[in-house]
């Protein structure tokens, strides 16, 4: 399946896959309307030092630790993307503590969010890379087939 | 005819069910559970007190899951003993349920010391199960004063569902701090501070002796007045129907990595079993829901014929009160460091170069990067600690680690 992957050495640390990412979710037409002066929850982040930086987002891994803590059976896999059931989650935040790579976060709500590869809002393919200036994040096949 | 039996119908028997199902298919499986529900999420009780969640939404799996996977469910049912020579379960109905092999996922019950004068309490409680939780709340209203006898996490998440719908709530512990088996005593006081700063009264290193109908009589000589009592006091694995059957028991059933009790063809899973807690090399009952379901998993896959280890078992939890989060993995048995500031606290546990456990309260972003450093046994010398101390990133590894975690299948 298509996952997003890092080419970390491309990355600019501009943040700009963090305001796609929101805006794509946010189910506003209208960029500044959705963003401007707002505490923004995106679902990749940008994680840097010194000398390097990169994009975090989920992995879709093909065996999730997240989807196996989950008390309360609100993360699921469903054709090899995790998805949270927002309604079912109460924010207890286990998936925090077990997820190795750090990609999933609360949103506004206290509500654990996560990326979906954006299959379900109006983009339809990921935001971040699809805005990424530099290819620094990209949407293709890898690895063996599933 | 082959069968799959699973005793017990909590989170390790759906893992259980998951697990025999990626490897076979077709044999029937048969589910004994006494408990008249669908499998559902047990750590939810306090959430649905609170109103964060209904019986709904706390179904873990959706309403055709039995179905779709071959199962027989026999709700109220008990299994009382296990003929392992005629490979059958016994049920306190006198049938029995042949199986090809078993999976015993029976959980655990509550401890109830023996208090002089409890039988006199009308409304006394437990707070483990979908039915305490409903008794519980029919039994309660805005004008009640509530009594917990325990300051784990049992009953401190009782002690938050009930904040709001209740007039009062006291909790008591022999302990001189709350959550006494994750938290040492600095860590316990901030999360104490929390809870009493949204009403919630402690009697600490204090402890219920004598019980009236509506009184309780501790140790200090004090008199607490309740209508009703919820016992929270510990919890005890249900190991007796592999110990009755000669198999191997300690505080739990013990199991091999790969589920596996000391009786063929009998294994187990979750609560009610004793595993290897490899951040301590010690075995351990780990009554938490991830190592249910990752230890019922383990146990379908070989039940079912599969190959399946589960060998990275460690201690951990995610728990918050009033919207303060505290996480802790592992165990404390190393050299600390103190990592903490700007009032969140940060506390790293670290023997033969390796982080054995820890503890967060507040800043708990991205976590899970500590927890895989104890679950993978990742040495220190091959990342920047100091800055994973500072603060939990992938930034910290090797440029070809987050070549392998970001840019490959994982």
């Amino acid at each position: 399946m298509k996952r997003v992957y890092v080419n970390e050495e491309w990355c600019l640390g501009c943040h700009l896959c963090e305001y796609n990412c929101a805006f794509a979710n946010s189910g506003i037409s209208d960029m500044a309307t959705a963003l401007k002066g707002k505490t923004i929850y995106p679902r990749i982040h940008i994680e840097e030092d010194d000398k390097i930086t990169y994009a975090v987002s989920c992995r879709h891994c093909t065996d999730p630790i997240c989807v196996k803590s989950c008390i309360a059976g609100a993360i699921t896999k469903k054709d090899g993307v995790i998805k949270i059931n927002k309604d079912k989650c109460v924010g207890c935040l286990t998936c925090v503590l077990v997820c190795p790579y750090g990609a999933l976060a609360p949103g506004e709500n206290g509500v654990m969010q996560k990326c979906e590869l954006c299959l379900d809002n109006s983009c339809g393919e990921p935001a971040c890379v699809a805005g990424c200036p530099n290819r620094a994040i990209v949407y293709e096949e890898r690895g063996e087939e599933e | 005819m082959k069968r799959y039996v699973i005793i017990g119908n909590g989170v390790a028997a759906a893992g259980c069910i998951e697990g025999i199902r990626g490897t076979d298919s077709k044999t029937p499986i048969t589910v004994i559970s006494e408990e008249k529900h669908p499998v559902y999420c047990r750590p939810l009780i306090s959430y649905y007190l609170e109103h964060k969640t209904d019986m709904e939404k706390m179904n873990y799996r959706p309403a055709d899951f039995y179905e779709k996977n071959g199962c027989e469910v026999l709700y109220g049912r008990k299994a009382v003993s296990l003929d392992k020579e005629n490979k059958k379960v016994i049920l306190d109905d006198g049938s029995s349920v042949s199986y090809t092999s078993v999976c015993v996922a029976a959980g655990s019950s509550p401890f109830v010391p023996p208090f002089e004068g409890l039988e006199a309490v009308e409304k006394k409680f437990a707070f483990m199960t979908l039915d305490d939780t409903l008794a519980l709340e029919k039994a309660v209203n805005e004008d009640s004063d509530v009594l917990i006898v325990g300051a784990g996490l049992i009953g401190l998440k009782c002690a938050e569902g009930l904040h709001g719908r209740v007039k009062s709530i006291t909790v008591c512990d022999l302990a001189d701090r709350v959550l006494s088996s994750i938290l040492d005593t600095d860590c316990a006081a901030v999360m104490q501070k929390r809870l009493e700063e949204n009403g919630i009264k402690f009697m600490l290193s204090d402890t219920v002796t004598k019980f009236s109908k509506n009184t309780a009589y501790t140790k200090s000589g004090a008199e607490v007045k309740f209508d009703a009592v919820v016992l929270a006091v510990g919890v005890r694995a249900n190991t007796e129907l592999v110990k009755n059957a000669g198999g191997e028991t300690g505080r739990g059933i013990i199991v091999d990595d790969g589920m596996r009790t000391s009786i063929e063809d009998v294994f187990a899973a979750g609560d009610c079993t004793e595993g290897n807690d490899i951040s301590s090399g010690q075995k351990k009952v780990l009554a938490l829901l991830p190592n249910a379901y990752m230890q019922g998993f383990t146990a379908g896959v070989n039940m079912a014929g599969g190959e399946s280890l589960f060998d990275k078992a460690v201690p951990m939890n995610s728990i918050g009160f009033f919207g303060l989060h505290a996480m802790t993995a592992g165990s404390y048995d190393g050299e600390l460091t103190d990592c903490s500031e700007n009032g969140n606290i940060k506390r790293f546990f670290i023997r033969d170069g390796l982080l054995c456990g820890f503890i967060l309260i507040g800043e708990t972003e991205r976590a899970g990067i500590y927890t895989s450093l104890i679950r993978e046994k990742t040495p220190l010398d091959t990342v920047d600690f100091g800055m994973l101390m500072r603060t939990a990133t992938s930034a910290a590894f090797t440029e070809e680690n987050r070549r392998k975690k970001f840019g490959g299948v994982v």
